[in-house]
C-alpha cells in the first residue's frame, strides 16, 4: 500500500518539486507551505508520516512537532533542516521526531525513513489496537 | 573607551555569526531545491530509458527554475559579500540608503520569521554619512531587531534616512511600544557601546512608534 505523506516546506518549489519525485516512488504526497496548516490537516485526514522543514515562517518547526506529537503521538515526524545543530537534533529527538535530515537530502536516504516511519506508525497503531481489544474483553463478564 | 571596544569585539563577532548563519541557512534552501530539480532531471531520464517519452516543456519548467534559483542565489552571496567588505576600512564614506538596504536584506529571513513586513523607504536625495560601516550596520541591525519585537497590529516596519541639521539620521518606524523594562535590556551594554564609538545618540519616542538614531554626517571631524 502506498505510504501517505503530508510534505511541509514554506520554499514552495522545493516542495512541489519533492512531492513530483516522491509520487513517482508510489507515494501519495499531500504538500503545505504552512506549519500552522499542519495541525488543521491532521485532525480531518490520517498520514504515515510527516515530512517538516525545521524552519518556518509562521511556526518553529520544533514547537509544530511538539503540537504534533501532543495531538497524536503514533504520528512519525521527520524533519529537515537547513542547518542540523547537536542541540535542535537532540531537542527533536526527545519530542520524539523519527530522525533529522539535512538539506539538501537525498530521495533515497529519505524514502528509506519514510518506508521506516510507515512501518513504525503500523506497529504502534497495532498495538493500541491489541490494547483496546484485551480492555473490551477484559472488562466483559463472560 | 577601551571597555567598548572589548564589548564590540565579542558582540560583533556574534553579529557577523548570526548574519553569516542566516545566509547560509537561504542558500541550502536554495541547494535543496536544486538538488530536487537536478534529481527529476535523473527520474525523466531513468522513465525515458524505460520508453517513457520526456515533454519538452517539462525540461524547460526546470530549466527556468534552477536559473531563478541560481538569480536567487546570486543575490545573496553579493549582498554577503558586500557586508564582508564593510570591516575593510573603519571609516568610509557611503551612501546611507545603501548601508540600510544591506541591512534590510541581512533581516529578511528574521522578518519573516516574525511574519514582519520590512519597508524601506529612501530619502528624497541622496544622504552620504562617514562612518564605521561595520558598527553602523551592526548598530541598525539591533535598532531594527527591537523594532520587529516592538511591532504594531499591522506588522510593519519602515526604515527611513535623512539628512537633519547636525548630521543625519535613521528613523525605524514600527507603531508599536518598547518596554522600558524589555529583556534582554534595550539599549543595553552592546547597543551603548556602539551609540558611543559612533558618536551618535539613540531617541526612543513610544507615542509616535519609533526608534531614530541620530548620527554625525562625518566620524572624521
Amino acid at each position: 500500500m502506498a505510504e501517505k505523506i503530508l510534505l511541509v516546506d514554506d520554499e514552495k518549489d522545493f516542495v512541489d518539486t519533492l512531492a513530483e519525485r516522491m509520487r513517482t516512488r508510489g507515494m501519495n504526497v499531500t504538500t503545505s507551505t504552512s506549519a500552522k496548516d499542519v495541525l488543521e490537516n491532521i485532525d480531518v485526514e490520517s498520514f504515515d508520516a510527516i515530512v517538516l522543514d525545521l524552519q518556518m515562517p509562521d511556526m518553529d518547526g520544533i514547537e509544530a512537532l511538539r503540537l504534533i506529537r501532543a495531538k497524536n503521538p503514533n504520528l512519525q515526524v521527520i524533519l529537515l533542516t537547513g542547518h542540523a545543530t547537536v542541540e535542535k537534533g537532540v531537542e527533536a529527538m526527545k519530542l520524539g521526531a523519527l530522525d533529522l535530515l539535512e538539506k539538501p537530502t537525498d530521495i533515497e536516504t529519505l524514502t528509506e525513513k519514510i518506508k521506516k516511519a510507515s512501518a513504525k506508525k503500523m506497529m504502534l497503531v497495532q498495538e493500541e489496537t491489541a490494547g483496546k481489544i484485551k480492555d473490551i474483553i477484559g472488562g466483559k463478564g463472560w | 573607551m577601551q571597555a567598548n571596544w572589548e564589548i564590540i569585539g565579542r558582540e560583533g563577532f556574534k553579529f557577523y555569526g548570526k548574519m553569516s548563519a542566516s545566509i547560509s541557512h537561504e542558500i541550502k534552501n536554495i541547494l535543496a531545491i536544486i538538488n530536487e530539480n537536478a534529481g527529476l532531471l535523473s527520474d525523466f531520464t531513468m522513465m525515458a530509458e524505460r520508453g517513457v517519452p520526456i515533454e519538452p516543456e517539462r525540461l524547460n519548467i526546470i530549466a527556468a527554475k534552477i536559473g531563478e534559483q541560481v538569480k536567487r542565489a546570486d543575490l545573496i552571496v553579493r549582498n554577503m559579500n558586500q557586508f564582508a567588505h564593510s570591516v575593510d576600512e573603519q571609516v568610509k564614506t557611503v551612501p546611507l540608503d545603501d548601508l540600510i538596504a544591506v541591512v534590510i536584506k541581512l533581516s529578511l529571513r528574521f522578518a519573516a520569521n516574525r511574519g514582519v513586513h520590512l519597508e524601506h523607504q529612501p530619502a528624497d536625495s541622496p544622504v552620504s554619512i562617514t562612518t564605521s560601516p561595520f558598527l553602523l550596520k551592526n548598530l541598525a541591525w539591533l535598532c531594527l531587531d527591537q523594532a520587529m519585537d516592538a511591532v504594531g497590529e499591522k506588522k510593519i516596519v519602515s526604515i527611513v534616512a535623512k539628512d537633519e541639521q547636525n548630521g543625519v539620521m535613521i528613523k525605524f518606524k514600527h507603531s508599536g511600544t518598547i518596554q522600558e523594562k524589555s529583556t534582554p535590556l534595550f539599549p543595553g551594554e552592546q547597543e551603548n557601546a556602539l551609540v558611543t564609538l559612533l558618536r551618535a545618540e539613540m531617541e526612543i519616542n513610544n507615542e509616535a512608534g519609533e526608534l531614530t538614531l541620530h548620527l554625525p554626517a562625518s566620524l572624521d571631524k
